[in-house]
């Protein structure tokens, strides 16, 4: 009959479902996987961030984000703003310099990319003449220096890129005036640093690798200095006065060195290498930065002594008397210091340090006495510990958030108070609607209560569990226990610190109740914390029971790891919440799910082996129940089984491997040729790679002895009718990997007499699915085909109160089928098939309210439905049909996969990195992006080249700017377009098109401008 | 056949002696040859004599050869009582308990064990025994479908798992395939049957073999799937697995007379003929797809404590032969199988029909499970 239906009826729907979904990848959370490249503009206040994936993020003020990806699948490894304009260049590994702007547009500012450039170089030349070693934005925000690995410095235009030939400083002009004996040896070898005098536009420093330093006249076009250093060296910096250049080298000393009209070729004033007499590693980077009042800052990465220090990542800082050096726990990437003082200042006054580690973002505060470091308010490090659960509540009440946010900040007294530094840009983002928290469960026991509400991440308390149990850690082994008189002066900083002491202190599960503050979590080792919030510290025993999930089986054998060891006597906790209750699971298997019922007092954990439900309020089991099949052996063996370790170990590695080649992001690609192409290549290296390895896959049907079909995938309370249709009963349902759901109906005493009576549980129900799919969903909708409210949201008038009159249903979700059973007599009433379809297997489900987002007060409840091939679906309740699909994951991100949530109106969180989350929306409603303005800073006072510059110039980079407009217009549509990925939708594939029809002729020129890029100059523009 | 059959002399006698034997006890009685009646009635009338009313029972009599053959129908009843010689030797059973290798060709003689007793004849036949039964005491494991819409390339073959001790036995495995495009030859990656496992419902069935390309499962075509997609489809789908192949060996394919012809018939006899298996499969012309549908999904309920229970159907469209599986609820699945089987049975056509036999006894102590543990059950 669906068949026939009207044509009037679809399209009104049709019409409905683009209200009500729309699929947005928004944001992605958390700190850049694999950074490779910092940057910062003093004037714009941002700081940008580039991967080794060829990303590249903004920061400025909280809020203010961009992110861009750059075409080729190359390493950014210099960022360089261009001075007091909103445009910056970045050079990838590829040796290609791309210059990305801010353009704005319609009040919000959008980062485009505006050109690209490969230094052609001689005919012939060998490539090393022409790869970039190092950068100069010069201060006339016109000209790009660079030096190359041969030490030649070409000069080019931008934004239009046109290499000025007759401007280039080659290597034999410079060595012209090198003392003889100097050069005679051996070559200058590459380009290390370029630098502008500041005070003076027209004098650049030209640094080589063999530790020549020439400072050249740009007027003159001549060398007028000579610093001929002795060692190799690693970076220059000229300070601030522009009387006196730094040069840090490879042996981990620095020089400094006058400037003065009078010698032309300078002896070092002072030669130091800070942590002497041993031989020591590199200064990588060094600065000077003056103050008004006292001693110059001298802060420089490295120079550790090599055999006692060289494996420490640090950044010293010198000040006066004060000497510390910042020790990172990962590979330091690049700093910078924000100086207060500003560009017509006569001092620099450093105020705050900013260093980019291999896994965090640390900024120390340098006007305060102890140089503290500063809360990110962004970039957190997600992964200081590995991310082993994540669980999303929305719409907090205001009490409970305020109470958190108060725990949070006591916690966080040792930072500087100081506002965050990296300020830039406006958000202009509407204030987030709702408080969201993200919950993160890590390895080493604690769990990280995040602030999701908005586009930015921000930590807001931080709560351990590892102080319930004894364990081999050392609570005392901390940071900052630096002794008295130590050399060097090491201080620990930042938070990454990937080693877990004891695996078992994971968190698997999570469940926070927003309306009592009752949270449980549970772990590797089957314990299971329930916690309260509380606002002082608190010495207390925690109540421990113990849950034998065996029962009477007989026989079998645990041979995984042992149980945590509960501490007996009372345990000092801190502000926030406090366990109070613990249950431990025998045998202790990982716990697989977990629910807590805050409103009867309720909390149910299941494992591999059974499932127990236990009363919080008396402390006792009520419920235990083992699901295991006798033939289950496997469930038993638990993770320490010799051959399942190596076997799940060479699987991961080989993950590991298979993740770390595919690990680039989506590239966005240019046109539907290209598309073609590329699918052409890839399809047959596949069908190459099919035809090497011979895969195969068994075909059998289930049967009841699988392994694991025991484990207890999801538990629900539900207050329904479950003995007769007349009365509903409080119940509990559990659903198991091998098809089966089990159902308890519970007595519940009044409130009144909760303490006295005991709570009793008896079985009710038992499904065995035909199908045997693994069960991963539970949920009962009331009388209007509506899920039944969770506990306490009506008693909080939150939600209204559920149809109790018309007759309940019981939706069943399996990772195979979504089937639909009339209660109390449970009979199959409909079912929607996916895998026998599609051969797709429900990963992730969970209950959404979708928001119309044109008609304010209209919303339907759904079901949000990740799949095994990664793809999104929205299905609709009660009717079960599959409403929209979309794209989300790539199949082979199993992580990805595995990680994701949902929150409750439609959005949802999955990790694109073990640091970072990408934020996706699926209704049409609730999108949480970026929206930012960023200003272009007002023009300098100073004097610069760009007054100077001939009319003809100005005119020419107009022209220059429309005709490259057509190219921005579609470097404009590509990134969102391919960062959707949504190629098999038709709006998006017209708009494509649409796109390259319109400018086919621009497309040519950049093709063949990318083309010839090797070959000629580039004919742009003239 | 080398016996001399003796002449019955008294054929022209108006009235038949029947002798009638359940258990232990016999029942003389007599009927008239012209006005035998029918088949219903005959059966009525034994229940009576033997004063067993409700007792189901299987009716047997011994031919002219000494065969015990089955009496369930007017023609044969007839036909028992056309060639009574004067005497029919009719032969009762509990149908619970019935034995049915007993019925056939020379049966009575060889079944010792269950015959000889009551007939002393002399056995020193040598040809080896034909087997016939009573088809729904069999249940189909495989079968050819639309053979008369696909194209002769392929075919549909239709695995029935449920209730089958045998797994279903082959794996699949990524490959490329050519097909012909308006672009001339194109190589495109296709699924195809790698292994066979000895023994399973697949190699049994003759039906599927290694480098078979599987074009659909269950009416769903696999092109563009991943190999671990189209291996979930299969699994989810095993109950009832409809895959359509192209036989790397494209020898065996049925032929049809004409293109245009729907008729089974005869396709059915050109499958006959050109079918070099082992006969292990029937074609089922016109399939249609709630068959399909019909015969999954029979949960398991217990309620309460109590006694587990299959679940009924509600209204469901793919419910068209939920009036047939009332009858016994813990052996829909079964019931089902069948029943698909004789709905489409118009356009059955016995190509050899090798089906499973469904034992009694496994029934019985499927049933003894059920009652005992309740908790899982395995159909």
């Amino acid at each position: 009959m669906k068949r026939f239906r009207r044509h009037g009826q679809d399209s009104q729907r049709d019409r409905l479902k683009q209200e009500l979904f729309q699929f947005n990848k928004t944001v992605e959370h958390g700190f850049p996987h694999q950074p490779s490249a910092l940057g910062y503009s003093p004037s714009l206040r941002l700081m940008a961030i580039g991967t080794r994936s060829g990303a590249i993020k903004l920061y400025g003020a909280p809020g203010v984000e961009f992110m861009g990806l750059h075409e080729e699948n190359a390493a950014l490894t210099q960022i360089h703003f261009l001075p007091r304009q909103s445009k910056l260049v970045t050079l990838l590994d590829d040796n290609s310099l791309h210059l990305w702007t801010l353009r704005n547009h319609e009040g919000v500012s959008e980062l485009l990319e505006e050109g690209r450039f490969t230094l052609p170089g001689p005919p012939g030349a060998p490539p090393s003449v022409t790869r970039v070693t190092s950068v100069l934005a010069h201060s006339s925000g016109k000209l790009l220096y660079l030096g190359t690995e041969d030490g030649h410095v070409f000069v080019v235009e931008v934004p239009v890129f046109r290499e000025l030939e007759e401007r280039n400083i080659s290597v034999e002009a410079v060595q012209q005036r090198v003392p003889e004996e100097y050069v005679g040896r051996r070559n200058l070898e590459s380009v290390e640093a370029l630098t502008e005098n500041p005070q003076n536009p027209d004098q650049i420093l030209i640094g080589y690798s063999r530790g020549l330093m020439v400072l050249w006249d740009l007027e003159g076009s001549q060398a007028t200095h000579h610093f001929l250093g002795n060692q190799q060296l690693e970076s220059v910096w000229w300070k601030r006065d522009g009387c006196q250049i730094i040069s840090s080298h490879n042996d981990g000393s620095y020089c400094q060195w006058p400037v003065s009209s009078a010698d032309r070729q300078p002896k070092p004033d002072k030669h130091e290498m800070p942590y002497g007499s041993f031989p020591c590693k590199a200064i990588s980077k060094i600065l000077m930065l003056t103050k008004k009042q006292g001693c110059p800052f001298v802060i420089f990465s490295g120079g550790m002594p090599r055999a006692s220090y060289g494996d420490r990542h640090c950044i010293s800082v010198i000040h006066s008397k004060k000497h510390v050096a910042f020790d990172f726990t990962s590979r330091i990437i690049d700093f910078v210091v924000i100086n207060e003082g500003g560009e017509e200042s006569e001092y620099d006054d450093p105020s705050a340090l900013v260093v980019l580690a291999e896994e965090e973002l640390v900024v120390v505060d340098l006007k305060s006495e102890g140089w503290l470091m500063i809360q990110t308010p962004y970039l957190a490090p997600l992964h200081c510990s590995a991310i082993t659960c994540s669980h999303h509540v929305s719409n907090i009440p205001l009490k409970l958030w305020e109470r958190i946010v108060a725990a949070g900040e006591k916690q966080n007294t040792h930072y500087s108070r100081m506002p965050w530094p990296v300020n830039g840009g406006q958000n202009k983002a509407p204030d987030p609607p709702q408080r969201d928290l993200l919950l993160t469960g890590h390895e080493d026991g604690t769990v990280r209560f995040w602030d999701a509400s908005g586009v930015c991440l921000c930590p807001l308390y931080k709560l351990g569990t590892a102080g319930v149990f004894h364990t081999d850690a050392d609570p005392n082994d901390n940071m900052n226990h630096a002794g008295e008189g130590e050399w060097p002066p090491f201080r620990k900083v930042g938070c990454f610190d990937p080693y877990s002491d004891d695996p078992r202190l994971g968190i698997q599960k999570i469940h926070l109740c927003k309306y009592s503050g009752y949270l449980a979590v549970a772990g590797t080792a089957g314990q299971v914390l329930v916690m309260e919030l509380n606002d002082e510290d608190a010495d207390q025993v925690v109540d421990s029971s113990l849950a034998d999930l065996l029962q009477d089986q007989e026989g079998f054998r645990w041979k995984g790891h042992a149980q945590l060891i509960v501490k007996e006597e009372a345990v000092h906790f801190p502000h926030g919440f406090q366990p109070f209750a613990l249950v431990q699971c025998q045998p202790p298997a990982v716990v697989t799910s977990l629910i807590l019922h805050s409103e009867w007092k309720l909390v149910a954990f299941g494992t591999s082996h059974g499932f127990g439900l236990y009363d919080y309020q008396q402390k006792n089991n009520v419920l235990v129940r083992c699901t295991l099949n006798p033939s289950d052996q496997l469930a038993l063996e638990g993770p320490l089984s010799r051959v399942k370790s190596i076997k799940k170990s060479l699987r991961q590695s080989f993950r590991r491997i298979r993740r770390s080649r595919v690990s680039g992001r989506k590239r966005p690609v240019g046109n539907a040729a290209k598309v073609q192409e590329i699918n052409a290549q890839m399809e047959r290296e596949a069908l190459q790679e099919m035809e090497l390895a011979p895969v195969q896959r068994k075909i059998e049907a289930r049967s009841s002895d699988d392994s694991f079909t025991g484990l207890v995938r999801t538990l629900y309370f539900a207050d329904s009718f479950i003995r007769d249709s007349s009365h509903s009963t409080p119940s509990l349902w559990a659903g198991t990997n091998g098809g089966s759901v089990y159902a308890y109906s519970l007595r519940v005493p009044p409130v009144e007499r909760r303490m006295e009576e005991q709570i009793t549980a008896e079985p009710a129900k038992e499904i065995q699915l035909m199908h045997r799919a693994p069960v991963v969903g539970i949920l009962i909708l009331d009388g209007r085909g509506a899920p039944l409210p969770e506990p306490l949201e009506v008693a909080h008038d939150l939600s209204r109160s559920p149809d109790m009159h018309g007759s309940h249903h019981l939706l069943v979700i399996s990772e195979e089928q979504f089937k639909m059973f009339t209660l109390p007599k449970v009979s199959a009433k409909m079912k929607l098939k996916l895998t026998a379809i599609e051969g797709s297997r429900v990963r992730k489900v969970s209950v959404v309210s979708f928001v119309n987002s044109k008609v304010e007060d209209y919303s339907e409840n759904g079901l949000a439905v990740l799949t095994n091939q990664g793809d999104l679906h929205a299905i609709s309740l009660p009717s079960i049909k599959i409403q929209v699909r979309y794209n989300c994951i790539r199949k082979e991100d199993v992580s990805g996969i595995a990680s994701c949530v949902f929150t409750k109106y439609g959005q949802g969180f999955y990790l694109i990195s073990p640091s970072e989350f990408e934020r996706f929306s699926l209704s049409a409603r609730w999108l949480v992006e970026p929206r930012c303005l960023v200003e272009a800073p007002p023009a300098s006072t100073r004097q610069t080249l760009s007054r100077a510059a001939p009319d003809g110039a100005a005119v020419k980079s107009r022209v220059s700017t429309t005709d490259s407009d057509t190219s921005e217009e579609d470097g404009l549509q590509r990134p969102p377009l391919m960062e959707h990925a949504l190629l098999n939708d038709e709006k998006v594939l017209l708009e494509i098109q649409r796109s390259l029809e319109g400018d086919r002729t621009s497309f040519v020129e950049k093709n063949s401008k990318r083309r010839t890029g090797g070959g000629k100059l580039l004919t742009n523009g003239e | 056949m080398n016996k001399n059959h003796r002449v019955p002399t008294n054929r022209s006698l108006s009235a038949v002696e029947v002798k009638s034997k359940f258990g232990a006890e016999f029942r003389r009685f007599s009927l008239d040859r012209s006005k035998p009646g029918k088949f219903d009635e005959f059966y009525g009338l034994l229940q009576h004599v033997h004063r067993i009313p409700n007792v189901e029972v299987l009716v047997g009599y011994a031919d002219i050869h000494g065969d015990l053959l089955p009496i369930n129908n007017d023609d044969n009843y007839h036909k028992a009582i056309s060639t009574a010689i004067p005497l029919l030797r009719i032969f009762l059973q509990r149908k619970e308990e019935a034995d049915y290798s007993a019925f056939g060709t020379d049966s009575l003689k060889r079944k010792k064990n269950v015959l000889a007793t009551v007939l002393r004849a002399d056995n020193n036949r040598k040809k080896p025994p034909l087997l016939i039964s009573l088809p729904r005491d069999f249940r189909p494991v495989s079968s050819i479908i639309d053979v008369d819409i696909l194209p002769e390339t392929h075919r549909r073959v239709r695995l029935y798992k449920h209730g089958s001790e045998k797994p279903l036995g082959f794996y699949i495995r990524d490959g490329s395939s050519v097909r012909v495009t308006p672009q001339g030859l194109e190589k495109v990656p296709g699924i195809f049957i790698s292994r066979m496992v000895p023994g399973g419902l697949a190699d049994g069935t003759g039906l599927l073999a290694v480098n078979d390309e599987v074009l659909e499962v269950n009416g769903i075509e696999v092109s563009g799937k991943s190999l671990d997609q189209v291996t979930d489809m299969m699994i989810a789908n095993s109950h009832n697995l409809i895959v359509t192949v192209k036989p790397a060996n494209q020898r065996n394919n049925v032929v049809r007379h004409s293109r245009t012809s729907g008729s089974s018939g005869q396709s059915s006899d050109s499958s006959t003929s050109h079918y070099g298996y082992t006969v292990t499969s029937q074609i089922i012309q016109n399939f249609h797809p709630e068959e399909a549908e019909s015969d999954e999904d029979n949960d398991i309920i217990i309620e309460g404590s109590g006694k587990p229970q299959q679940i009924p159907k509600a209204s469901s469209a793919s419910a068209s032969l939920g009036s047939l599986t009332h009858s016994e609820l813990y052996f829909g699945s079964k019931q089902n199988g069948f029943s698909a089987l004789s709905s489409s049975a118009g356009s059955l056509t016995a190509a050899g029909e090798i089906q499973g036999r469904e034992s009694e006894r496994r029934r019985s102590t499927e049933r003894a499970n059920v009652e005992e543990e309740g908790t899982v059950i395995t159909l």
